[in-house]
Parts: C-alpha cells; sequence; structure tokens
C-alpha cells in the first residue's frame, strides 16, 4: 500500500477515462456516462484510502520529508544544452494538510458534478472527455509540489472548461467562454513569469554536489538555496520580489476572483452548464487561494507580512461588494455568482490574519465554500431544468409546490448565511477569530461583520421571493426532486450538517499544517530582514 | 621614308575604325559580319607589327594565325547563322530580328 | 443527587428536543400522528427541568456547576469548549422554558388541528425548544451566540410558518434580518472579548477581568464591549430601536408568539445581559437603562391605540422587557430576573387566552369585532383578567411583586444618582400598561357582542387548551415567590433562588452603590459578589413603599381610566381622539418606526446595492470590456498598419523596381548595334575623364 502512486492514480485516472471515453462509438450515451461516473467513483474511494493513510500530525509546507504520499523523480533531465546549462525538472507530487481537504472536495464535487451532468444530450462523448480532462487539471494542480508541474495542470484545466462553457453553455456561451479563457490566461501570464524568476533565481543541491536551477517549489522556499544574483533572490540587493509577489498574487486573485478581477465570473456562471457551475465554484475558486497559500505564502513570507494589510482589504471589499452586488441581482444564478464572490472574500480575510485560526478559517472556508455553493448551484439547477428560467421575479410560493427540495433549499441558504450547526458559520466564525486577532487586519474584520448581515439580506430576500409566498399558478406542474437530485443534494446536506455539528475531522486534517505555515512564515522574518541587511 | 610601327598602327586603326562604322551602320548582317572580319584583321595588323617591333618572339605570329583559323570558322557559322535567319525570317535585316528583345 | 446527575439531566433536558425535531420532521408525511412523539418528548423534558430545579435549589442551592468538552482545538491555546454552566439562574429558567414550551405544544394540539403542515409545526417547536435550552445551559459566549443564531432559525421558520402569506413571510425575514443586525454588534464583542481574554467562558473572563485584564487596557473599551454585547439583547428582546420585528412577528401562529415572543425568547436577551452583568460598568449600565426606558414606554404608547389583539400584547411585550432591561440598567439584578420570570408565565397566559380567543372568533383578531365574550369562555377570561391584574401590577399577582421591586430600584437608583427619569418613566409606564390592558379586556371581554354572527359561534376551547391557561394564571399568583403579598425581598424567590449578582469591573467604573468591599478575595477567587453599599440598601428600604403606593395608585388610575373609557362610556372616546388626532395616528402608526426604516436604511441598502452593480456592470466590467475593445481596435490598426505599411513598403520596393525597369528597358531595344555604340561612347567618355 505504501509503494501504490495513488497521488497519481487520482490524478490521471481521469485521463485513462477521457481515453476510454474517446474510444466508445458515440451512440453509447449511457455507457460513456457510467464510465464518467465510476472514474470519479473510483476517485472518491482513492481519496477515502488517502485519508485512511493519512498521518495527521505531519506538517508539510516547506518540509520535504513531512509531506505524504510522495511521488518524486527526474521528469525532463537536458544536461549541458548550450547557453541553458541544465534544465532538471522533477515529477513531484505530494500532499499534506493544505492540499488534502481540497482533493477530498474535488473528488466529491466532481462525483456530483458527474450526476449532475447526466441531463447533457448534446454531443455526451465531447463533453465527458473535456470533463474528465478538466478533473485531471484540477487534481493535479493540487497534488503538484513542482512548479513548473503545477503550472502545466494550472493551464490544464483552461482548455477543457474553454469549452464546456463555450459549447455546452447558454445564449451567452461564446462571449463567457473568451472572457473566462483570455481572463485566467492573462493571469497565467504573471505566474509564468514569476515561475521562471524564481527558477533562475533558486537553485537545488544534487545528489552528487552539483547545483542546478530549479522548480521545486520546497526548495524555493528555503532562503539559503537563492543565487547571490538572481533577479527574485533576497541576497539581491535589487531584488523585485515584491513586484513578483503582487504579479503572482494577481494571477492568483483573477481566478479567487478578487475585487477588482472578478466580473468574468458571473458571466462564466450563468451561462455554463450546472454541472459546470458546480465545479467551477466549488472547486476552480479554491485553485485561486490554494495557490496564495501554497506559493506566495512560504516563498515570499516576507513580503505576505508586508501585504497583509491589502490581502485582508480586499478581503473586506470582496464580502461587503459582493454581497451589495448579489442583492441587486434579478437572475438566481448571478445571485449565487456574486455570493462566491462574498464568501470567497472571508478566505481571504482569514488568510490575512496570518495566524493559526485565521488561516484554518481560511481554508475550512474553502472547503465549506466548495460543498455550500455546490448546493446552491445545484439548487438553482433543479428549477432551471424545470421552469427554464432564472429569473427570480418569476417565482413564488415553490414552497408549496415543491416541499422537499424547499427542506434542501433552507439547509443550502442557512448555510450559506453561517448558521451554527451547519458547516459555513464555523469557518465564517474562525476567520473573524482570526483576522481580528491580528494587530494588521482587525479593522477589516470588524468591517466584514457587516457581511453576514448583508449575506442573510440578500438570501432570505430570494428564500421569500422564489419559495415563499403565494403559489404562481404558473408552476403548478412543478415535481418536487427526482431520484438523481436527491441523489446529488443529500451527499452535500450531510457533509454541511456534520462539519457544522462537528468540525474536527476536517480540522484535525489541516492542523499541522496550518500551524507548520504560521510558524515558517513567522520565523522566515528573522531569516529574510537577515538578508535585507546586507 | 621608313615604314614605322607608328604607320601599322595607322592602317590598322583605320580598319579598326571602317569596321567599328560597318558595324554601326550597315543594317545587312553580312555587310556587319565583314565589319568584324576588318576589324579582326585590324588586330592581326597589330599583332603582327607589334611581333615585328617589339621583343617579342613569334607570338605575335602565333595568335595573328590564330585569330585568322578563328575568323574562318567564325565566318563560317556566321553565314550560317544568317543564312537559317533569312530562311525563317526572310531577311537579314537586323532591326527586323529582335525576336529576343521579348 | 450528585452533581453527574444534573448534568445528565441538562443533556437529556438539551438534546431530546433534538430527537424531538428530528423525527417529527423527517416521518412528518409518513405518520399523521407522529406530533404525540414530541409532545411525549417535550412532557419528559418538562419532568426533567422540574427534577433538576428540584435538585439544584435544594441540594446544590450555592453551587456553580460546570461541565465542558472540547469541541474541537486548534493550537495549545486555542480551543472551543462546549459546556454547560448550571447555576439557579439556569435551572429556574430552564423550568420556565419547559414549562412555557409543554403547555404551548398541548395547547397547540387544539389550536393548530387541521393545519396541513400541523406535524411539521411540532418539529419547529423541537428545534425552538432545544436551542432555546441552549442559551439557558450554556457556560460560554461563543456556544450561546451559536443557540442565539439557532433560536433566530426557529423563530424565522415560525413567524413565516404559514408562509403562503406574504406578510406572514415578510414578517419572518424582517425578525430574522433585525436581529441579524444586533447580533452583528454582539460578535463583535466576543471577537473583543477573545481577544482579551483568550477564552470564551463567562467564569473565565469574568476571573480576569477580576485579575484587572481589560480589553485594550482600558475602561472605555470594557464598557463599548459590553454595550456591544448587549446589541445582541436589544435585537433579539426586541428594545428600541430595532423593536419593531416583534409586532410583526405576531403573523405567526399565536402559540408560537406566547412561547417565542412573549416569554422565553424575546426574554433571551434579558438572560444574556443578566449572564454578562459582571463586565458591565457604569457607563454601559447607563446606556443599558436609558435603551430600556425607550422601550419601556414607547411601545406603551403605541399600545393604547392598536386594534388587533396580538399587536396590543406585543407591544406590551416589548414594554415589560423594556422594564427588565431598565432594571438591569440601574442595578436591580435580582428584579429584573424575577420579573422575567413573572412575566414568562402571565405573558404566555395572555397570549395563549387570546389565542383561545381568535380560535373560538375563527381566526378575528380585530378587538373591535369582538366584545361580550366573558360569558360564553369564562374560563379563558377569568385567565385572561388574572393574567391583566399581573401585567398592571395589582396587589397578590406575581407581577405587582416584580413591577414594585423594579420601581423601587429605580428611586433607589434616582435618589442615590440623581437620574430620577427612570422612576418617572416607569410609573408612567405601569399606568399606560394597566390602561391599554384593560381597554383590551373590556373591548374583548365585556359589553355586547359587535360581529353577533361570530360571537354565536364562539365557543369555550377544549380542556387542552384551558388547562395551560389555568396552570399559568395559577403561576402569576403571589404565594409561588413569596409568602407576603406586598413585598418580594424576603421571599424565598428573592433570597434563597437569586444570588446577588457578581460584578467583577473595577471598582471605579461601577455605580458608587455597587462598590464592592471584598476586592482582595475577588482577586483571589475570581468571584467578586457585590455588595450594595449601605445607603443603597437604606434607600430601598426607604423607596419601597412609596414606590408601590405610587405604582398602585397609577395602575389603579390606568385601569379606573379604561373602565370610565370603554365600559362606563363616561367619556366619548372618539371625541376624545379627533381632539388629540395628530398624537392618536402618531401612536396608531407606531411612531413610523416602519416608515423611517424603510425610507432610510432599506431604501438606502437597495439603493447602495443597485449602484454598486452599476458600478460592477458600467465600471468595472466596462473596464474589463472596454480593455477587450480596445485590443481589439489596436489589433485591427495593427492590422491596417501590417497591410499597408509593412507590406506596403514592400510593395513599393517592388513597384519602385517596376518602375525604373521600364525606364530602362527604353534602352534594351534588342539592338546589338545601338549596344555598340553606347559601349563605344562609353569608353570614349571613360577614355575622356580617365
Amino acid at each position: 500500500m505504501n509503494n501504490f502512486p495513488i497521488l497519481t492514480f487520482l490524478t490521471f485516472l481521469p485521463i485513462l477515462g477521457m481515453v476510454i471515453v474517446l474510444m466508445l462509438p458515440k451512440k453509447q450515451e449511457l455507457s460513456i456516462k457510467i464510465t464518467t461516473l465510476l472514474i470519479t467513483g473510483i476517485q472518491i474511494i482513492l481519496s477515502i484510502f488517502l485519508l485512511m493513510g493519512y498521518n495527521f500530525s505531519a506538517g508539510g509546507i516547506n518540509d520535504p520529508s513531512s509531506f505524504q504520499f510522495v511521488e518524486k523523480f527526474r521528469w525532463i533531465d537536458i544536461t549541458g544544452f548550450a547557453w541553458i546549462g541544465k534544465i532538471k525538472i522533477d515529477y513531484f507530487l505530494g500532499v499534506d494538510g493544505l492540499s488534502t481537504p481540497l482533493v477530498l472536495l474535488t473528488a466529491i464535487v466532481v462525483f456530483i458534478a458527474t450526476i449532475s451532468s447526466w441531463s447533457i444530450d448534446k454531443s455526451v462523448k465531447g463533453y465527458f472527455a473535456m470533463f474528465l480532462l478538466l478533473d485531471t487539471g484540477m487534481m493535479g494542480t493540487f497534488v503538484a509540489l513542482d512548479f513548473f508541474l503545477f503550472y502545466i495542470f494550472w493551464e490544464l484545466m483552461l482548455l477543457p472548461m474553454y469549452f464546456l462553457i463555450g459549447i455546452w453553455g447558454g445564449p451567452r456561451r461564446e462571449y463567457a467562454a473568451i472572457k473566462f479563457f483570455l481572463y485566467t490566461l492573462f493571469g497565467s501570464i504573471f505566474i509564468l513569469l514569476v515561475m521562471i524568476g524564481l527558477y533562475f533565481s533558486s537553485m537545488e543541491t544534487l545528489a552528487d554536489g552539483t547545483r542546478v536551477f530549479t522548480f521545486n517549489m520546497l526548495e524555493m522556499m528555503n532562503p539559503a538555496n537563492y543565487t547571490a544574483n538572481g533577479i527574485l533572490s533576497p541576497l539581491n540587493p535589487n531584488n523585485l520580489r515584491l513586484i513578483a509577489y503582487i504579479a503572482l498574487f494577481a494571477g492568483f486573485a483573477i481566478k479567487i476572483p478578487m475585487f477588482p478581477f472578478h466580473t468574468w465570473l458571473p458571466d462564466a456562471h450563468v451561462e455554463a452548464p450546472t454541472a459546470i457551475s458546480v465545479i467551477l465554484a466549488g472547486v476552480l475558486l479554491k485553485m485561486g487561494t490554494y495557490g496564495i497559500l501554497r506559493v506566495c505564502y512560504p516563498v515570499f513570507p516576507e513580503i505576505t507580512y508586508q501585504l497583509a494589510w491589502w490581502i485582508a482589504l480586499f478581503g473586506m471589499i470582496n464580502i461587503i461588494y459582493g454581497a451589495l452586488t448579489a442583492m441587486a441581482q434579478k437572475d438566481f444564478k448571478k445571485l449565487i455568482a456574486y455570493s462566491s464572490v462574498s464568501h470567497m472574500g472571508f478566505v481571504l480575510l482569514g488568510m490575512a490574519g496570518l495566524n493559526t485560526i485565521g488561516i484554518s478559517g481560511a481554508i475550512l472556508q474553502m472547503f465549506n465554500h466548495g460543498t455550500i455553493t455546490a448546493m446552491l448551484f445545484l439548487i438553482v439547477g433543479v428549477i432551471y431544468d424545470r421552469a427554464h428560467i432564472r429569473d427570480l421575479d418569476a417565482f413564488g410560493g415553490l414552497g408549496k409546490q415543491m416541499p422537499i427540495y424547499t427542506g434542501f433549499v433552507t439547509v443550502a441558504f442557512f448555510a450559506a448565511i453561517g448558521l451554527p450547526g451547519l458547516s459555513g458559520f464555523i469557518s465564517e466564525a474562525l476567520v473573524f477569530l482570526g483576522g481580528f486577532g491580528s494587530d494588521t487586519t482587525r479593522i477589516f474584520a470588524v468591517i466584514s461583520t457587516l457581511g453576514i448581515l448583508l449575506g442573510a439580506t440578500y438570501m432570505l430576500w430570494t428564500m421569500q421571493r422564489v419559495y415563499l409566498g403565494s403559489l404562481n399558478e404558473k408552476w403548478k406542474e412543478l415535481k418536487d426532486l427526482t431520484a438523481r437530485e436527491y441523489f446529488m443534494l443529500v451527499p452535500l446536506t450531510v457533509i454541511v450538517i456534520f462539519l457544522g455539528v462537528y468540525p474536527s475531522p476536517m480540522l484535525d486534517l489541516m492542523n499541522a499544517s496550518v500551524n507548520a505555515m504560521v510558524k515558517f512564515i513567522t520565523d522566515a522574518q528573522g531569516v529574510y530582514s537577515a538578508f535585507n541587511s546586507f | 621614308m621608313e615604314v614605322g610601327l607608328n604607320h601599322f598602327l595607322v592602317v590598322s586603326t583605320l580598319l579598326f575604325s571602317m569596321g567599328i562604322y560597318a558595324i554601326v551602320t550597315r543594317k545587312n548582317a553580312i555587310l556587319v559580319l565583314m565589319g568584324i572580319e576588318l576589324i579582326l584583321n585590324s588586330a592581326n595588323i597589330n599583332f603582327i607589327a607589334f611581333s615585328r617591333f617589339g621583343n617579342f618572339g613569334l607570338q605575335g605570329h602565333l595568335i595573328a594565325l590564330f585569330v585568322i583559323v578563328l575568323a574562318a570558322a567564325e565566318a563560317a557559322i556566321a553565314l550560317a547563322i544568317v543564312l537559317n535567319i533569312y530562311k525563317t525570317l526572310s531577311t537579314v535585316n537586323i532591326d527586323e530580328i529582335d525576336n529576343l528583345k521579348d | 443527587m450528585t452533581e453527574s446527575v444534573l448534568i445528565n439531566l441538562s443533556n437529556a433536558i438539551l438534546f431530546l428536543p433534538v430527537l424531538g425535531f428530528v423525527v417529527t420532521l423527517l416521518l412528518g408525511k409518513k405518520i399523521k400522528s407522529i406530533y404525540l412523539f414530541e409532545v411525549f418528548i417535550l412532557t419528559i423534558v418538562l419532568l426533567a427541568s422540574i427534577v433538576l430545579a428540584f435538585g439544584k435549589l435544594s441540594y446544590f442551592p450555592d453551587d456553580k456547576i460546570t461541565a465542558e468538552f472540547e469541541w474541537f482545538r486548534l493550537t495549545d491555546t486555542f480551543a472551543i469548549k462546549l459546556g454547560f454552566l448550571i447555576d439557579n439562574i439556569t435551572v429556574l429558567m430552564l423550568f420556565v422554558v419547559a414549562l412555557i414550551s409543554g403547555l404551548v405544544h398541548y395547547f397547540s394540539i387544539a389550536y393548530m388541528k387541521g393545519d396541513e403542515r400541523y406535524n411539521r409545526y411540532f418539529a419547529y417547536l423541537g428545534l425552538f425548544t432545544f436551542s432555546m435550552n441552549g442559551i439557558v445551559l450554556t457556560h460560554s459566549i461563543i456556544m450561546m451566540y451559536m443557540f442565539w443564531e439557532l433560536v433566530g432559525l426557529s423563530s424565522y421558520l415560525l413567524i413565516g410558518f404559514w408562509f403562503e402569506k406574504k406578510s406572514a413571510a415578510d414578517a419572518g425575514k424582517k425578525a430574522f434580518l433585525v436581529n441579524r443586525i444586533g447580533d452583528t454588534g454582539m460578535l463583535i464583542g466576543i471577537l473583543i472579548l477573545y481577544l482579551t481574554y483568550h477564552t470564551f467562558s463567562f467564569d473565565q473572563i469574568f476571573a480576569s477581568i477580576s485579575a484587572g485584564v481589560l480589553p485594550f487596557n482600558s475602561d472605555f473599551w470594557l464598557s463599548v464591549t459590553g454595550v456591544l454585547l448587549f446589541m445582541g439583547a436589544i435585537g433579539k428582546s426586541a428594545q428600541f430601536p430595532l423593536h419593531v420585528w416583534l409586532p410583526d412577528a405576531m403573523e405567526g401562529p399565536t402559540p408560537v408568539s406566547a412561547l417565542i415572543h412573549a416569554a422565553t425568547m424575546v426574554a433571551a436577551g434579558v438572560y444574556l445581559t443578566i449572564r454578562i452583568f459582571g463586565l458591565l460598568t457604569a457607563d454601559a449600565m447607563m446606556f443599558i437603562a436609558i435603551i430600556g426606558m425607550l422601550s419601556a414606554f414607547i411601545p406603551a404608547t403605541i399600545a393604547l391605540t392598536q386594534n388587533d389583539i396580538k399587536k396590543v400584547l406585543a407591544y406590551s411585550t416589548v414594554s415589560q422587557l423594556g422594564y427588565m432591561v431598565m432594571a438591569l440598567g440601574v442595578g436591580a439584578y435580582k428584579f429584573a430576573f424575577f420579573h422575567l420570570v413573572t412575566h414568562a408565565f402571565f405573558k404566555a397566559c395572555l397570549f395563549l387566552g387570546s389565542g383561545s380567543v381568535i380560535h373560538a372568533m375563527h381566526h378575528e383578531q380585530d378587538i373591535r369585532n369582538m366584545g361580550g365574550l366573558r360569558k360564553k369562555m369564562p374560563l379563558t377570561y377569568a385567565t385572561f383578567l388574572i393574567s391583566s391584574l399581573a401585567v398592571s401590577g395589582i396587589p397578590l399577582t406575581s407581577g405587582f411583586l416584580s413591577k414594585d421591586g423594579i420601581l423601587a430600584s429605580t428611586f433607589a437608583f434616582g435618589s442615590l444618582t440623581g437620574y430620577w427619569i427612570f422612576a418617572v418613566v416607569g410609573l408612567l409606564v405601569a399606568m399606560l400598561t394597566a390602561f391599554y390592558m384593560f381597554r383590551l379586556v373590556v373591548i374583548t371581554f365585556h359589553g355586547e357582542p359587535r360581529d353577533h354572527h361570530k360571537f354565536e359561534h364562539a365557543h369555550e376551547s377544549p380542556f387542552v387548551m384551558t388547562m395551560p391557561l389555568t396552570v399559568l394564571a395559577i403561576l402569576s399568583i403571589f404565594i409561588f415567590y413569596t409568602p407576603n403579598p406586598v413585598s418580594a425581598e424576603q421571599g424565598w424567590f428573592l433570597t434563597k433562588w437569586i444570588d446577588s449578582p457578581e460584578v467583577h469591573t473595577p471598582n471605579s467604573t461601577r455605580f458608587d452603590f455597587m462598590q464592592s468591599n471584598i476586592v482582595e478575595q475577588a482577586s483571589l477567587s475570581g468571584h467578586g459578589e457585590i455588595m450594595y453599599s449601605e445607603q443603597y440598601t437604606e434607600a430601598m428600604h426607604s423607596a419601597h413603599y412609596p414606590a408601590m403606593f405610587l405604582s398602585l395608585f397609577f395602575a389603579v388610575l390606568g385601569i379606573l381610566t379604561a373602565f370610565t373609557f370603554y365600559q362606563w362610556k363616561k367619556v366619548n372616546v372618539d371625541k376624545l381622539v379627533a381632539s388629540v388626532k395628530p398624537l392618536y395616528n402618531f401612536s396608531l402608526n407606531k411612531w413610523f418606526f416602519d416608515e423611517f426604516y424603510q425610507k432610510t436604511f432599506v431604501a438606502g441598502l437597495f439603493g447602495l446595492s443597485k449602484i454598486m452593480y452599476w458600478f460592477d456592470s458600467k465600471i468595472v466590467d466596462g473596464i474589463v470590456n472596454g480593455s477587450a475593445t480596445v485590443t481589439h481596435a489596436l489589433s485591427i490598426f495593427m492590422g491596417g498598419f501590417d497591410k499597408y505599411v509593412v507590406d506596403g513598403l514592400v510593395n513599393f520596393m517592388a513597384y519602385l523596381s517596376g518602375f525604373f525597369g521600364l525606364l530602362f528597358r527604353r534602352v534594351q531595344t534588342g539592338k546589338v548595334q545601338t549596344y555598340i555604340v553606347l559601349v563605344i561612347f562609353s569608353i570614349i567618355i571613360f577614355f575622356f575623364f580617365l
């Protein structure tokens, strides 16, 4: 079991599935769907195995030896090629408490999105092939520890997403797809630039003692590995680390999406099919915050300290601005999209606290937002499948017509509002405590509490417009949930309630890593300030 | 008055000029060929004259002989060409023979 | 009887209602009579709470029993613990909640009969009971906040129980959101507490305050913290200026109004203030007293003119809650809790009585269509009358005792600090209360029936409805609290059951009359029981009789006025109303609070959100799309440049060479003779220049 390359399987199983799907004849839609379901099901089983073998006390972050399920071997090895010198790139996978919750989240959300994709009827084969490719891209991003590999997975996920929105989307799908694609690509350029800058600034020592430039993230986190005159080296008095940090942050921030880079999100969500919205909100947005925590924070700890105030400021803007904008929406899906903007602000705010409570809250919020928003989009999907419109004002009184559905809606809405007993509360409370605990971010935490008030306002107002009041006669024929919809909503509801009542398992999972991260960033201050005195 | 190098050179220059004149002014291809023969012979006179008055041994004579042979060969080929031109174009007026221009 | 028994009982009291909630909700569709399970559970909870109260009060009267377990832990210093704090106040409050909840369950069996979501109603009641018990039992502020939100949820669900009615759905939303405003303040208060004390437990916080640890090391911030926490109470107890949700909440079923919006949940705010009493400074208490005073006065004036039987009671509730809050503000800790308990019983009785009337009148709530009901519904009338006397503060009732205590405290407070305003307003409100309550009683039960059709069909309610009324009315009699009908001071309730409050704030921040003279011990043990100063005891003593007689006088005056106006009709009410029309309208329209909030905050919020969306779609997205457009335009321009300039240059070169070619082509005549001429001339020129 120990030698079983579980992360490789988790990552590349969908590619295998894609090959199978592509080999199946076009007409066999059912077997295509079942293949996808099986593949994603196996992914869930693998991630459960991952959890069973997980060592809860290992920290990870910057210490290669405490990463788990590590797979590392030389992938690209070019020796002495003209002026470039040696290029050595590792195939380096591993998980710690930062990535495991997100691997789990990806497995769950993709599985549920597969069930949700059952109703796709337009070129099924292409859809599921793209869907599985997307799965690989996301999973790979979360387990890659080599920056080069990370970047490849990051970009790999873009292409299928473009087609999934652009072909299977709504009426303005092409606009939305191009906007999404260009926006994210724009961010990727920054990431690429910083990646190359870091590559030419940091070196790792090989087994034979020679030193070569490295893409290994963990090596980049060690200030001792930097060359004296690298452009992003702390040893270089003219280094561009601040600018590089901002560029890298902006690259990730587009994915979060952070104000003012958020406008691709509502368009993408509104046009994307339900399953893709679920993945987009459930997993893709987390890649931005994950990237910041995985790369920005430990590679540039001293700049992180310097800019924590700004991160919290943008977190606050996201929370308040997203909530206010959500309130003005008439389209159900757009409202949920803007609520995502608001909720991702909590992640930023928690991260900016730079303490265990805040960062734990941020990671937990990533997971919780993934499940809750997935639920919310499924809920919109249920109503859209039946009525074929999403206009909030066109409904009313569905609570009477579809009581069970409305029960799930109530759970999801109140989880989004942050009601105690449901998972959203724990993470938001931790974010507030963490944000308030740091002198830099305290004021933003206080202002952000308005977010929970505004959140309740738009959610309950939506609840009232769509589900309460007298039943609009037009919708007398709407049926309550089907078995398939039950199957999507029940697991998520269980997770939301379970983590609300008993968050310990999830917090324990990330705890060692969060503590390691906080310790690393705090300790790094001394190390980096020593460099600056040169 | 002894006949010196200059006299030979004058004669050959006159011959050369007459040859050039013939080449430039005559429209008949045969006459142009005759002009060329004149130029060749003026050159021969020069060769012989320089060979006689200069200290060059027999080289001038040899080259003059070559030129005569070449002139014969050239005349034979050129007349053949002119004959063929006449056959195809029914003229030996060189102003009209400008098909290569295009 | 050991402590662990008490803790196990508390566990049962807390978690059994969850079981009831889940089972009733999930099986509600399948099993028609599953509600009986919930009723059964509540009966057990009621019995358990009686045993708990009995055990606690008789075996551990002076102990604080705490139990906690670690919910989750992040670092060595940060762990969130959930737990119980069981003292006398806890068990008394639990008993009140369980009793009223149980009675409301019984009452609802008949009242809600025939509703299509009958079982779900009982499930929600179970959820509410669970959340409320959580608030009462908790030992930490964060756990209180959690259950605080959960009662908000159950209140939302129950107010909007008949959500097909737009007004009900609106009211539920309004209640939740207005509460959230207060909760936001409370949350900030909790954040400050955690930052300062690194714990959420009341006991540990108080111990740290006694040890001199203050938020941001300043008295001011301690006051601010107290006020922020109290904001939660402002929301939940419907205090001014957030009182607007409670009257609207009357859209819910009447038993729910009795349980949640009269007796228990709205009292949670007062309960919270009692729990945090130890950290309130004089400034914070002054703030609380002023809020309480305004909340006692404003709704009392509104209640004068309302015609909906439940609205009158709702405003009366806000007013009485204001009384309790004001009592806490002036330091009358015991009387505030005493009034909470007595009020819970008689107000629940009043609401259930009104429910009985509404049930009999087929969901008629306007008192102008009632009248003469006492003949048809003698038992309802009798209980309603007893509770009305209690709320008006007439001797021999429990309300007289508690209200008198509060008024005496405001008198004492006035004489010691010079702020007599609370005493004056207290007396005024006592009179107004007596007036509007008897206006209600007279119009509803006395005189001639106004709607004969409905009157004919009216009937006394069944036993399951009258039984709770009877129980609650009996509990409104003085004997359960003290043997002396004019003073509760010596009764067991105030001497044996409720301890003096513990105050932990630094002496310099307290009122002069609340100085602790055992500071040294306090800082050692973490328990600083306050000693009211001798002057305070004297002032209380000398204020007792004046306050009692004055309040009695005003109450009787109010009652007599009500009878004069509506029973004996000595005064033409319509004429009187016409003569003070603006005032009347002002009161009838609830001081225009709703309109004001609607026009300012709500409209402002929606306006802001529209502006934000405009900003988002036009400016932010405009920049994105604009940059796309600019890029596109630039690409068209570059395309043009490429096509016309770069490519044009290449083509121009070709053209140029073509042009010169044409030019020189003239020379190429193909005529050898011409060439030769040229050659010769060239050579001549060449030689010439040479």
